[in-house]
């Protein structure tokens, strides 16, 4: 099937301004070391969704051409045709998408650790670093998806063999594409599904003229995303400052001495959920492994002890914490019982108003 | 080219084969005048070494680290992780506990063969893809009405067709709302999709509460509804199939070999001793079990442990046969082989793919008969097939909600917004082929919310009681061995884990696509990919100039291929070859 998912009749008019091009393409790779889960977790995503994306469900938006190996229509070199064609520049503008670590492939004589598609003279596999080289000097943008390909992540961890990691690290942190824009990082094992649609559409409208330079921190996240930490958004906030804290999981209470790293993690998942708003990581009872981060996995293991930070915080808000906790008891206590006229009472002499009965 | 006494054989490869999970390629010779492929190989293209960054890390952390394996199945890896946690470190979590894990799985499964049927699967099955492939079929379709109209409500197996194009189709754009709906499912009870927050060793984070279970409920229910609609439509489709291609049962067709590993506890039995497996393995609400040419060899979930073998061959590794031996006897003073998990010392080796030599990552899962002496190429039917062929032959399930016959699985469904109560009855087929791994999917999508239904009324009496404690608390032991046995969406799944000095000294997970998607082994046994497409009989109407190799396509996504690597297919016209005879290509690389 040549036919892409975008190829339909799509896009929404728009009667000012618009769209500057009629038409951008994404390439995805998911031929990093990773495990798919970005692809996935991007199939959930309803704000915006795919759907509304490729079938231009959305005002402004150029046309999308979105090409994704576990979603694409069509197989083999067919499916490779746009990839090839970029990669010989002749194929414009398109956005990069990379999902996985990157892995060093010069730590070994031969073979390979990752590859997508096959050589045609050699008949063997091109290496993903190979299609990273050819198609980022061409792109429009690069997005790395998810914690794999923005800081190497769980492959990436001590003792493994492939020598791999980010995006930023093998294409250096200074990289700017052809239209002077950086990397873009969405951290989160996986990414966090709205999270990344979002900043794929910022891309697009950036792209389309339509958005000013997406705002990005030193470790190349969008601001708007990852600014707050865990803790900051976390509904179990208010325990931690109580000084209330489970002494086992399960238990609803703030769960820092279970091992959540909340506290000094930067994520927005405790706040705005998993999935619709359902779900998460601390405000549902799963200790924060920091997953997001750039040092995870490695500065974070073991992740079911509790963070050394945490053991001296929560120490020193017990004091506040309990006594505030106290009062509040006796203010709760007082506002749990209605007004004393709400009640049933016999009528008064004739005349005055009453209870009606 | 082809002259008298030799045939036109045509190299076809697909690399990288899309709509799966992972990268996966597919290399074929293919006999065009017989319409049959020939030979066929299959790589992977990826390798991460989890068995080698896992040592020395501490065992308390091997759900996480293992959930990352998977991108859409990485809750299944957690479960099993967690499994074999339990079992290293003695421990048994509360009742309540489990009945959440078992909601959560339940929901992955909902999910997951959702998603992959009528998003990935569906895709060859859709109207661009049979007009482009087999026009006539299409032709026939538009005059062939779907007999399960009144439930699905299309009305021809053309309007079923054109429903499932991608993204323009009513039914794919339904799927992929469900598919979220049931995420929304799995994370009210695991926290996250799909690297789960809420599992651990001894229980889980959750909290258990009327309302988490209620919200799981009106959700599950609007799942039933839809699922309702699901199975008959996918009846109607593969049926039409068989009906306007005869002989479409042997596409994807290979001998019966079918394993299970059985999932979803019952706490009442569960208690994670190894020395119990067989006991609490029966109890399993999916039966553990092995099917060979029919007949259940098994459903011990220690035989099945002590016959797993791990062989090499065509693989980019090497061996370990001298390396250490860490458990010699498993804790019932069986002996334990060291090509066995628990044995099993990864040494990868990069190197050039030569289908001759070397040609993939994936190495060779086989399970070892002891009546035949045999290393069986099982293969997991994708998931469905073996779970269904075993629980129904096993006849041990019986929830209210699912009934297993002795050779039929019985789904009731109540009541829902759109539809009556209904019944579902899956039977036995007559072949493990393409279409019948389809068919199975959709039949445990039925399954798994039937299930739900169960485990649903189980976690609310739990808390209407009380007893809504979720973990068991643990130390872990200085030395200890533990295994997970597990059914991850697409089939098998294994995790064993040696522990010393309160480190892990070894770990290896063995998911489903290893079995599946194994190359040929030390004996020259073919991989079941391999094996399925070797000799498959081709009924696309093109040559090979416009070859999509649909039906090699359609039986390796019937094995829900996930290889967090990949399969890719096919590059242009071909590579002509001369071949003198053609047959006796498959085994010849042994």
């Amino acid at each position: 099937m040549t036919k892409e998912a975008g190829d339909a009749e799509i896009g929404c008019r728009v009667e000012n301004g618009g769209p500057s091009i009629p038409e951008i393409t994404v390439l995805w790779i998911t031929a990093g070391l990773g495990c798919d889960g970005d692809t996935i977790a991007m199939t959930g995503a309803s704000s915006p969704s795919l759907e509304d994306l490729v079938l231009g469900n959305l005002p402004g938006l150029p046309k999308v051409n979105f090409h994704n190996p576990v979603l694409s229509p069509s197989c083999g070199e067919d499916f490779l045709k746009p990839y090839r064609q970029a990669a010989e520049g002749k194929l414009d503008p398109f956005i990069l998408v990379v999902e996985g670590s990157i892995p060093n492939e010069e730590n070994k004589k031969e073979g390979y650790w990752a590859g997508f598609g096959t050589d045609l003279v050699s008949g063997q596999p091109i290496t993903t670093c190979e299609w990273i080289d050819k198609l980022a000097p061409h792109a429009w943008g690069v997005l790395a998806a998810g914690t794999c390909a923005t800081y190497g992540g769980i492959h990436a961890m001590e003792g493994n063999p492939t020598g791999c990691m980010g995006l930023a690290d093998y294409l250096g942190w200074k990289w700017k594409s052809k239209a002077d824009v950086p990397i873009v990082c969405v951290p989160g094992c996986p990414v966090q599904p709205d999270n990344f649609m979002e900043v794929l559409l910022y891309l697009i409208r950036q792209a389309s003229g339509q958005a000013p330079m997406i705002p990005l921190d030193e470790q190349l996240r969008p601001t708007w995303l990852f600014s707050a930490t865990v803790h900051e958004g976390c509904d179990r906030g208010g325990y931690y400052e109580q000084g209330d804290f489970a002494n086992e999981l399960g238990s609803p209470k703030c769960i820092v001495h279970e091992g959540c790293w909340g506290p000094v993690v930067k994520c927005n998942v405790a706040k705005r959920g998993w999935m619709g708003g359902v779900g998460g990581c601390p405000n549902v009872g799963g200790v924060c492994i920091a997953c997001t981060m750039p040092g995870f996995p490695d500065k974070y293991i073991p992740f079911l002890e509790e963070p050394p930070g945490a053991h001296m915080s929560s120490a020193a808000i017990q004091m506040y914490g309990k006594t505030v906790k106290t009062l509040r008891a006796f203010t709760i206590s007082g506002g749990n019982k209605e007004p004393e006229w709400r009640k049933r009472t016999k009528k008064k002499s004739e005349g005055e108003t009453g209870d009606q009965e | 080219m082809s002259t008298a006494g030799t045939s036109k054989i045509v190299e076809m490869s697909w690399d990288p084969i899309t709509r799966i999970v992972g990268s996966l390629g597919i290399y074929t010779k293919i006999d065009f005048q017989n319409r049959k492929v020939m030979e066929c190989h299959t790589t992977s293209s990826i390798f991460r070494g989890y068995s080698v960054f896992m040592r020395g890390k501490d065992p308390k952390d091997a759900h996480f680290i293992t959930s990352r394996i998977c991108g859409i199945c990485g809750d299944n890896h957690a479960t099993c992780a967690v499994y074999a946690q339990n079992m290293a470190f003695g421990i048994k979590p509360p009742h309540i506990a489990e009945w959440i894990i078992n909601l959560a799985e339940a929901s992955e499964y909902m999910f997951d063969h959702n998603l992959f049927q009528d998003n990935l699967v569906g895709v060859d099955f859709c109207e661009q893809m049979v007009k482009e492939t087999n026009p006539g079929v299409f032709n026939k379709a538009e005059k062939t009405e779907a007999p399960g109209a009144s439930i699905h409500g299309y009305k021809t197996i053309a309007d079923i067709m054109r429903s499932l194009n991608p993204f323009q189709g009513e039914f794919y754009r339904e799927a992929l709302q469900m598919s979220r709906l049931s995420r929304e499912m799995y994370c009210l009870m695991g926290g996250r999709h799909v690297h789960p927050s809420t599992l651990y060793p001894g229980g889980v984070g959750t909290v258990p509460s009327v309302q988490l279970f209620t919200e799981y409920q009106s959700r599950l229910m609007r799942y039933i509804d839809f699922v309702k609609r699901v199975v008959p439509l996918h009846d109607d489709l593969f049926n039409f199939f068989y009906e306007a291609l005869p002989g479409y049962e042997q596409v994807g067709n290979r001998r019966i070999l079918l394993g299970c590993w059985g999932s979803f506890q019952d706490p009442d039995v569960c208690d994670f001793k190894y020395e119990n497996m067989n006991k609490w393995g029966q109890a399993m609400f999916v039966t553990p079990g092995i099917v060979v040419d029919g007949k259940l060899l098994t459903t011990d979930l220690v035989d099945i442990n002590l016959g797993m073998r791990i062989l090499l061959g065509h693989s980019f590794y090497e061996d370990w046969q001298s390396s250490e031996t860490f458990v010699k006897t498993d804790p019932l003073g069986n002996p334990i082989d060291q090509r066995h998990p628990w044995n099993q010392t990864t040494h990868p080796k990069p190197q050039k793919r030569s289908f001759d030599d070397k040609y993939t990552w994936v190495m060779s899962p086989r399970w070892f008969d002891k009546s035949s002496g045999q290393h069986l190429a099982l293969d997991t039917g994708g998931g469905p097939l073996a779970r269904f062929w075993v629980t129904a032959l096993a006849g041990k399930v019986d929830l209210g909600y699912v009934k297993a016959t002795g050779q039929s699985v019985k789904i009731r469904l109540p009541k829902t917004m759109h539809q009556p109560e209904m019944e579902f009855e899956w039977k036995i087929p007559r072949w493990s082929n393409t279409l019948e791994r389809n068919r199975a999917r959709s039949y445990f999508q039925a399954y798994a919310a039937a299930a739900a239904l169960h485990f649903l009324e189980k976690g609310f009496a739990e808390v209407y009681a009380g007893r809504i404690r979720t973990i068991t608390p643990y130390q872990v032991p200085e030395e200890a061995i533990g295994c997970g046995f597990h059914e991850a969406v697409r089939g098998v799944l294994s995790h064993h884990v040696v522990i010393r000095d309160r480190k892990i000294a070894n770990y290896h997970p063995y998911p489903p696509t290893p079995w599946n998607a194994s190359p040929r082994d030390s004996f020259g046994t073919p991989g079941p990919y391999e094996d399925a497409v070797q000799g498959l009989p081709l009924f696309e109407e093109n040559g090979p100039e416009k070859f999509k190799g649909i039906d090699i396509m359609r039986t390796v996504r019937s094995f829900d291929p996930c290889l967090p690597c990949g399969v890719h297919m096919y590059l242009g016209p071909g590579k002509e070859l001369q071949v003198h005879h053609a047959p006796m290509f498959g085994i010849q690389n042994g």
